[in-house]
């Protein structure tokens, strides 16, 4: 029980991580048409940001002002580089962010070198949030924060205690994620600017005739969403590990999200983040084979089956691939995604 | 218009001169460069150029931006190890020179396969499916050590089976030739795609899909089979990266493959036939010879990349026949001023960039060399403030020169481009 508890909860707070890396990535591509490739390099950028100004001001001032250099960095490539390849189709402009994630990539190497960089999170975030509490006497407790080692150690000679803790980090990506998420949505239906975001999404034609400049909406839109990214890389980032590669890991899985979701659905893309963080977590805690399967059956397998690696492979090997395989089966049984609407 | 229906699919005596002299070049080239170095080169040169061509096949002509296409080469690889293997073993009556055809077929097979998928969509949908199998079968790869080798790879030997006249394929000049025979076959293969009606079909998918399916076509198939063969060549290639290496390691199927075939074959230029033969023969230069000089190349590479999306789109190709058609119509002498000032201008200014940067690789990786290092001749202290200052003022200065001189260009380049226009005027209202 509390196993299944607490992969939920990671579960739960790695895909709304995931979350944050293609909300960004959907806004921006239903309002463009742009599938920004280098959406995870502004996930990194923003983690090596964070990790620089930590060094000299402390974590919470790099949780706001990382997001926001990432933010405005974002805005200027698209000012300066994106924007000029607009009439030149979808495919230059997927090219050029794809050339912006090499550069991208080498820059970071070139400022912060090639190891990862040490970067914690801050002292109130290192303990676990609460700690699950399984006593073969008294069923399931939670505990805040850490439990001490006498209640862990059973008090009763009776009774077995196991103490699961849940790290206060993945609280604490759980407690961005929904904030942001709930900041976006008060924006974009309580405000102007976010009127008419939502009107340039569908009419931009409309919205410019109106008075509005586009272009600057899109290149704030751009910014937000490199923005979020960068929120999502200062969480990400101290949570996991912060090194040149991690673009690179997230990256392909985002845009597995985006796909699977349907492209440009924001609620399509919550679903897939949620459900792919949670089956993933799940997959990685589990240590079962189809050998293993057959062998508990009581199927007898021959010494070369039993010792087939294909047949070896247990589902937490097959997680790094699950997303994938999903993004297969999606394309095969529901071509425009879970919550897409049909390609015009 | 009667023109182009008479010629259509027929070459041209100039074309023919053209394919002749790229079959001499092949055949001296090795004899001209005789070092083993210049010869792995131009082996490799031959392998990128049938992947860099099948890519484009994709990329140019079907408007299909793949970033898995290293999934069809490496597959080929792979499947041509374990033949080589086979033949070995004595379990495959194959000659060795056929080799690479196995990797083509498997290549054709896989296509077939995640074809089926990715082809559904296309456009941006297209490449994110790509990326997702791309990176499925790079992360399968490691899981099955039984077919992949794990880590290590698979190898084998070329050597095997009877000579064929004496040919053993062991020393790599005769490898070479059998690579380049291959490179011309399918260079002229998929040229001759092109020009059929299927190669035709596929532009037409490319610009206007709509068009195509009111015509009666069905444009995924003709996406699917375009896929299918491209995949084919793709495979050849991997099957000749096979036998020239003699090994398949897991990277052969990885995103940093696929991502350098995009790369370069963009470079070269997706809109001409031979821009990906440009972009591979460049691929193997800055692979073999530029990521020795400078551990910063990639950072190079991608600007260069960035830059020629948003100025050149065409690629390298097209930079060189635009200037063809200036030539041709004898304006290209006012141009010359301009080039030389561009010349002048960029010069510093990349110099002093890349001295700044290669200054902070040398902080970083090679400190333990001592504070000097040696850049293009000229010796510079990464410690003292002097050469921070000096290249960064001669960057600086090179980069506003260049801008003077890019907007003179521009002016001189708009106003050749108009006489030009006017000139095709006048000639066809005579």
């Amino acid at each position: 029980m509390e196993f299944f508890t607490l992969s939920m909860l990671n579960g739960l707070s790695y895909g709304l991580l995931l979350f944050m890396l293609s909300s960004g990535l959907t806004l921006i591509f239903s309002m463009m048409g742009v599938l920004n490739f280098a959406h995870a390099s502004f996930y990194m950028v923003g983690a090596y940001a964070a990790y620089s100004i930590t060094r000299y001001f402390g974590f919470w001032p790099a949780l706001l002002f990382a997001p926001l250099v990432v933010a405005a960095l974002g805005a200027a490539f698209e000012r300066y580089c994106l924007r000029r390849v607009h009439k030149f189709g979808h495919v230059p402009e997927l090219l050029i962010t794809f050339g912006l994630s090499y550069v991208a990539l080498e820059l970071v190497q070139l400022i912060w070198g090639r190891a990862a960089v040490d970067f914690q999170p801050p002292e109130a975030l290192r303990g676990p949030m609460f700690t699950l509490l399984n006593s073969s006497v008294d069923g399931l407790h939670l505990h805040w924060g850490a439990a001490s080692a006498a209640m862990c150690s059973a008090a009763g000679s009776a009774a077995r205690i196991v103490c699961s803790p849940f790290p206060a980090t993945r609280g604490f990506v759980m407690l961005i994620a929904l904030t942001m998420f709930a900041a976006l949505w008060l924006i974009s239906t309580r405000t102007r600017i976010g009127l008419v975001i939502q009107g340039a999404l569908t009419h931009p034609e409309m919205v410019e005739a109106l008075g509005h400049n586009v272009p600057r909406v899109f290149m704030l839109v751009f910014g937000a969403g490199a923005g979020l990214a960068g929120l999502a890389g200062v969480i990400g980032g101290s949570t996991f590990v912060t090194e040149p590669s991690m673009a690179g890991m997230v990256g392909p899985v985002i845009f597995v999200v985006v796909v699977v979701g349907g492209m440009g659905s924001l609620a399509g893309a919550f679903v897939a983040s949620v459900l792919i963080g949670v089956v993933q977590t799940f997959a990685v805690a589990l240590d079962y084979s189809v050998a293993g399967a057959f062998a508990s059956s009581g199927v007898l397998l021959g010494p070369a089956a039993r010792n087939h690696s294909l047949l070896k492979l247990t589902i937490a090997q097959v997680a790094p691939i699950l997303p994938y395989l999903f993004l297969v089966l999606i394309l095969i049984f529901r071509p425009t995604g879970l919550m897409g609407r049909r390609e015009g | 218009m009667g023109d182009t229906a008479k010629n259509f699919g027929a070459l041209r005596s100039r074309d023919l001169i053209v394919w002749a002299l790229a079959g001499a070049t092949m055949l001296v080239a090795p004899q001209v460069f005789g070092s083993s170095l210049a010869v792995t080169m131009l082996s490799q040169m031959g392998i990128a150029i049938v992947a860099c061509l099948s890519f484009n096949m994709l990329l140019g002509q079907g408007g299909m931006l793949s970033f898995g296409h290293a999934v069809y080469s490496g597959l080929g690889s792979f499947v041509t190890i374990h033949a080589l293997q086979a033949i070995g073993s004595g379990g495959l009556p194959i000659p060795v020179g056929t080799i690479p055809l196995v990797g083509g077929l498997a290549g054709l097979l896989f296509a077939a396969l995640f074809g089926f998928v990715s082809t559904r969509k296309s456009g941006t949908t297209f490449a994110m499916i790509t990326l997702g199998i791309g990176e499925l079968v790079f992360a399968a790869s490691l899981m099955v050590p039984e077919f992949f080798g794990g880590e290590a790879g698979v190898n084998a030997n070329r050597v095997v089976g009877k000579a064929v006249m004496g040919i053993t394929f062991g020393p790599q000049i005769q490898v070479y030739y059998l690579l380049a025979f291959y490179t011309f076959v399918c260079t002229a293969g998929m040229y001759a795609f092109t020009r059929t009606p299927l190669g035709r079909m596929l532009n037409a998918v490319r610009d206007n899909p709509e068009r195509v399916g009111f015509i009666g076509y069905d444009t995924q198939r003709v996406r699917y089979v375009s896929f299918v063969i491209a995949g084919f060549f793709a495979g050849v290639a991997g099957g000749m990266y096979a036998l020239n290496f003699e090994i398949a390691t897991a990277e052969v199927v990885g995103a940093a493959r696929s991502g350098a075939y995009l790369l370069f074959t963009f470079l070269g230029g997706v809109t001409f036939f031979v821009g990906p033969i440009i972009g591979a023969v460049l691929m193997v230069v800055a692979l073999v010879m530029l990521s020795e000089i400078t551990k910063a190349w990639l950072l190079y590479l991608g600007l260069a990349f960035l830059l020629m999306v948003m100025y050149a789109p065409g690629g390298i190709a097209s930079l060189i026949m635009v200037n063809l058609r200036v030539c041709k119509f004898g304006k290209f002498g006012p141009l010359l001023g301009g080039y030389a000032a561009l010349a002048a201008a960029g010069a510093p200014m990349l110099f002093g960039g890349a001295a700044m940067v290669e200054m902070v690789y040398h902080l970083q990786l090679n400190e333990a060399l001592g504070p000097t290092m040696r850049f293009l001749g000229i010796g510079l202290d990464v410690k003292a403030a002097a050469s921070w200052l000096g290249t960064a003022m001669v960057a600086a200065i090179g980069s506003v020169l260049f801008e003077f001189a890019r907007r003179r260009f521009v002016l001189r380049w708009g106003q050749v481009q108009n006489e030009i226009e006017a000139a095709i005027r006048a000639k066809e209202s005579v």
